[in-house]
């Protein structure tokens, strides 16, 4: 990097600086009671002393003075690769297999919750991973279809009785036709209007749950629902919940993981590439479009009816925009289309705010942040998918 | 003429879409005040020399040079301010916008309402057809129109240095020896003319000099003349 | 009595029109030109409100007369939403001009997560009341009442709209975004620089929705940091029902959604008011993604 650029980088830097300050202050400092500045320059410097520091890295690394740590760290990454990559697949997955399975066991309640939390949201990130990863459609309104789920279960138990087992495939069944309903006549427009429309939809089912009291009981939600059962055995305790819903996972994983490499994920892939081309090669894209919306609510309504037979409650606000958005950033972050990614983006998003507690109050913030961060970055995640991950890399 | 310093020049110029390059090292000179012709088959890098020119596909290597000053880099939207012009394939007019407003976008950099103003007549001269139509749509003008009102809003900005890409483009013969008598009569005027074609022929006998291209190198140059008497060129591209 | 109830929601479906009229034509002229759906912009709408309301407070403390502190505030919250704008559209979507639609249709989404929930960080999450006193009263005729707070929005929102129009179909300026919009390379060839024509739009468009912030502010009575959520897509859905890039459908398309919803309200279901922008704007798109203006009045794209 020559001199004249690197210039160019800091002031650059700086002027993004004095406009962040500019736009920060008023929002900060002007009061009824008076301007004030306190207040926006400890905010305004924790950000620039950031800023800093990573420009500083970055210069550093561009000047080639971070190899010497780079190279330790490179070598034992590299050596971590390739110790997986000669693991034969089935002893990694072995070995995770195993710690899931003891982990109940190893920790405490309040780490059940988390992990139950983690492994809900593993099945509607790989869900919504099918309809925007490998189809390529950008759905706002993924988490209508958790709501469906999870409405599904709750008034199935209540009203009919009918037991946590039979209900799990009728809420995804229920799930998959909300998919079908609100896929059929947005599927036909292009991929962003898609994004509005389902946005818009999400809205409508949220203002449904919201309203119609006579059957979800409004705002109120609905109570005492019960908890799955089997031969006399109730899953009452949080440990026994978390196996519930580690089986549900195993099967998501295993059935995404199927249709990815089906011939149905590959006419999935043909039309994120070029709907068109994948059109005119003769595949039915609108029929398999409507599939993969199906597939990905399928897996939401599954998460749903555990969901509420997790909370033994219901109510509207359990399915925002914002839940989408939040399913959505982990997808991003970890890698569209790639499973373990989807997987690692979950883990990091739930689990991180979990670590920084105090920090809760700046996660959407931080979602937010890291969506765009990402897609100015690096688009294909932090563990990119095989075939995605090439593409992105040819196209810089 | 060839000591005098060229007022364009390219100095093996490489450019690429993505990694396809379809520059591979092209160099040519353009004189003040002179017709300079390039001509090649369909596809060999003609448009996208004058596009990397321009500085809309950006060159990998090489120098480009006008006035003696190197320009890689330079914006394109500075380029017409500096004399040097581009009619792009295709005429690219903008379709909603009135002929009027089309010619005042020619003239987008300047600040001088009444040279601007004087302008408009003289293209209008220069183009009576356009005349008539300057309230209508330009998207709703005939082929031949269009391509005269892109020649029309290039002369606005009054530039040194014409690039114009396949001006006969889809038009009748009539058309187009109206176009090229056109051309001829701006480069009388003073204007550099850089005239892209495939209609080999015309634009030779229009041209001082001209250039002959294929898949991204110049493979001749030469007098405009001597080109059109040469054999392997009229069995190539004058299709005899 | 009925008519008079028609009437009235006649007058209420005006205000609130014109109110999506302005943020639909951000959304409109942004994707006119980047073609883009502007996640972020219901954020500067409601960033608008917010700077409205604290502008206004801290004026009136001053001592400054309530129209003073009402017309100065309504230019610097444009302004603030302006500088806003160009601010996300420089880091968030200018790296990503080349990159896949989609890239940029996440990056927009995270902006808008991001800017929701800055302000929620820097104006806390409780609704901020506005002081609407400033413009009470109004003219009684029988039941039908109209505030001159309504007045007072009608006429600054058809002022905006005029100006908006003189700025688009009369000006220098005006004629380079209609250029840049049609044939982005062609409009570089004649000496535009398209980067700072996109800037400019985005910023024309934040102020337009930071005066509807304001208007909200003051019709409702109150701000919230998630205000500019279920406004920013029933804006959307304007600009798609007069036909997306089209200004002068961005207008139409913003006044029969607030009549839409004021009618829907008044004679079907209040609860249900919000889906109806929603149904319109699938049953736009389904049966009509050109939107009412259709193809042959392009001439007012930007
Ligand atoms: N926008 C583009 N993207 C990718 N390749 C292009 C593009 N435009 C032209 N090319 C390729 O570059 C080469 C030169 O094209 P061009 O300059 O248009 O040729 P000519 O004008 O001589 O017909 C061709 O092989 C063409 O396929
Ligand atoms: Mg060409």
């Amino acid at each position: 990097m020559t001199i004249r650029e690197s210039k160019k980088k800091w002031l650059a830097c700086g002027v993004g600086l004095l406009w962040f300050l500019i736009l920060l202050w008023p929002m900060l400092g002007i009061t009824p009671d008076g301007l004030e500045f306190g207040n926006t320059l400890k905010v305004f410097g924790y950000v620039a002393v950031a800023a800093l520091i990573i420009m500083l890295f970055y210069q550093v690394q561009q000047a080639g003075r971070l190899e010497a740590a780079e190279r330790p760290l490179k070598a034992v990454g590299g050596a971590i690769q390739a110790a997986y990559e000669k693991t034969p697949t089935w002893m990694v997955l072995a070995v995770v297999f195993a710690l899931a399975v003891i982990y109940p066991l190893l920790t405490g309640r309040y780490a059940h919750d988390v992990a139950i939390q983690v492994l809900v949201y593993v099945c509607l990130g790989l869900g919504l991973n099918i309809v925007i990863g490998l189809a390529g459609l950008l759905d706002l309104g993924y988490i209508a279809f958790y709501g469906v789920g999870a409405y599904t279960y709750a008034l199935m138990s209540l009203h009919f009785g009918l037991s946590f087992w039979l209900c799990l495939p009728v809420s995804a069944f229920f799930a998959a036709i909300a998919g079908c309903i609100i896929g059929y006549p947005t599927l036909r427009m292009r991929g962003d209007y898609l994004a509005i429309v389902t946005l818009g939809f999400g809205e409508i089912v949220r203002i449904i749950l919201n309203n119609w009291m006579a059957l979800t009981n409004g705002p109120n939600g609905i109570l005492s629902i019960p908890r799955p059962e089997i031969f006399g055995y109730s899953f009452r305790s949080l440990s026994s919940m978390y196996y519930v819903i580690l089986g549900i996972a195993i099967v998501t994983i295993i059935s995404v993981y199927r249709l990815n490499y089906s011939r149905i994920g590959r006419a999935w892939e043909a039309i994120r590439e070029d709907e068109t081309a994948a059109e005119l090669m003769g595949v039915n894209t609108f029929l398999l479009k409507l599939l993969a919306y199906a597939m990905g609510a399928t897996f939401a309504g599954f998460a749903g009816a555990f969901f509420a037979a997790r909370m033994k409650f219901v109510g509207p606000e359990s399915f925002t925009f914002l839940e989408s958005a939040m399913v959505l950033a982990m997808v991003i972050l970890g890698g569209m289309g790639s499973i373990p990614g989807v997987i690692l983006g979950v883990l990091a998003l739930v689990a991180l705010p979990e670590v920084f507690r105090e920090l809760e109050l700046y996660r959407m913030l931080v979602f937010g942040g890291v969506m765009t961060l990402m897609m100015l970055v690096r688009p294909a995640g932090i563990w990119p998918a095989k075939r995605v991950g090439r593409r992105s890399e040819e196209a810089e | 003429m060839d000591d005098k310093t060229p007022i364009l020049e390219l100095k093996n110029v490489v450019s690429a879409y993505g990694r396809i390059q379809a520059l591979k090292g092209i160099s040519l000179k353009v004189y003040d005040g002179e017709i300079v012709s390039i001509i090649g088959a369909n596809g060999a890098g003609k448009s996208t020399t004058l596009m990397t020119i321009c500085n809309i596909v950006k060159a990998v290597s090489g120098d480009i040079l006008y006035k003696g000053k190197r320009i890689n880099g330079v914006g394109s939207d500075v380029l017409p301010a500096m004399g040097l012009c581009q009619v792009p394939e295709g005429r690219r007019i903008f379709p909603r916008l009135t002929v009027l407003e089309n010619l005042d976008m020619g003239a987008f950099f300047r600040t001088d309402a009444t040279g601007v103003k004087e302008d408009v007549e003289r293209v209008f001269d220069l183009f009576p057809k356009l005349r008539e139509r300057s309230r209508q749509l330009g998207g709703t003008l005939s082929g031949g129109e269009q391509q005269m009102l892109a020649m029309a809003r290039a002369l606005m900005s009054r530039p040194k240095v014409l690039l114009l890409d396949e001006p006969s483009m889809g038009l009748a013969p009539l058309l187009v020896k109206q176009i090229f008598d056109i051309v001829k009569e701006i480069n009388s005027q003073g204007v550099t003319v850089v005239l892209v074609e495939q209609n080999a022929n015309l634009a030779l006998q229009a041209a001082r000099r001209g250039y002959v291209l294929e898949t991204g190198n110049v493979v001749m140059e030469d007098d405009a003349a001597k080109l059109l008497a040469n054999p392997d060129i009229r069995k190539a591209y004058l299709g005899e | 009595m009925d008519f008079e109830f028609f009437i009235q929601q006649l007058i209420n479906g005006i205000t609130l029109g014109g109110v999506y009229a302005l943020i639909a034509l951000g959304y409109t002229m942004v994707y006119g030109i980047i073609q883009l759906i502007n996640f972020a912009h219901g954020e500067f709408f409601a960033a608008g409100g917010y700077m409205g309301v604290i502008l206004i407070s801290y004026l009136a403390s001053q001592g400054l007369h309530p129209y003073a502190c009402l017309a100065i505030a309504l230019v610097l919250a444009m302004g603030y939403c302006a500088l806003l704008a160009m601010a996300v559209e420089q880091l968030a979507y200018k790296p990503l001009r080349n990159a896949s639609r989609l890239a940029a249709l996440l990056s927009a989404l995270g902006m808008s997560i991001f800017l929701q929930n800055g302000l929620m960080l820097t104006q806390g999450v409780y609704d901020k009341a506005y002081p609407t006193e400033i413009t009470s009263g109004g003219f009684h005729w029988g039941l039908i009442s109209v505030s001159y707070m309504q007045i007072f929005i009608v006429a600054l929102t058809a002022s905006l709209l005029v100006g908006l129009n003189v700025l688009v179909f009369k000006t220098r300026i005006g004629r380079a975004m209609r250029a840049t919009a049609q044939d982005k390379v062609m409009s570089a060839l004649v000496g535009i620089n398209s980067n700072r024509i996109i800037a400019v739009t985005f910023a024309i468009g934040a102020g337009l929705a930071a005066a509807a912030g304001i208007m909200v502010g003051l019709y409702y009575g109150s701000v919230s940091y998630t205000m500019g959520f279920v406004p920013g897509i029933k804006a959307f859905a304007a600009a798609v029902l007069g036909g997306i890039g089209n200004i002068t459908g961005a207008m139409i398309g913003g006044l029969i959604i607030g009549m839409v919803e004021i009618f829907a309200a008044g004679y079907i279901s209040g609860e249900y008011k919000d889906v109806f922008a929603f149904i319109i704007l699938i049953g736009v798109l389904y049966f009509k993604p050109t939107g009412i203006m259709g193809e042959n009045v392009d001439d007012t794209r930007v």
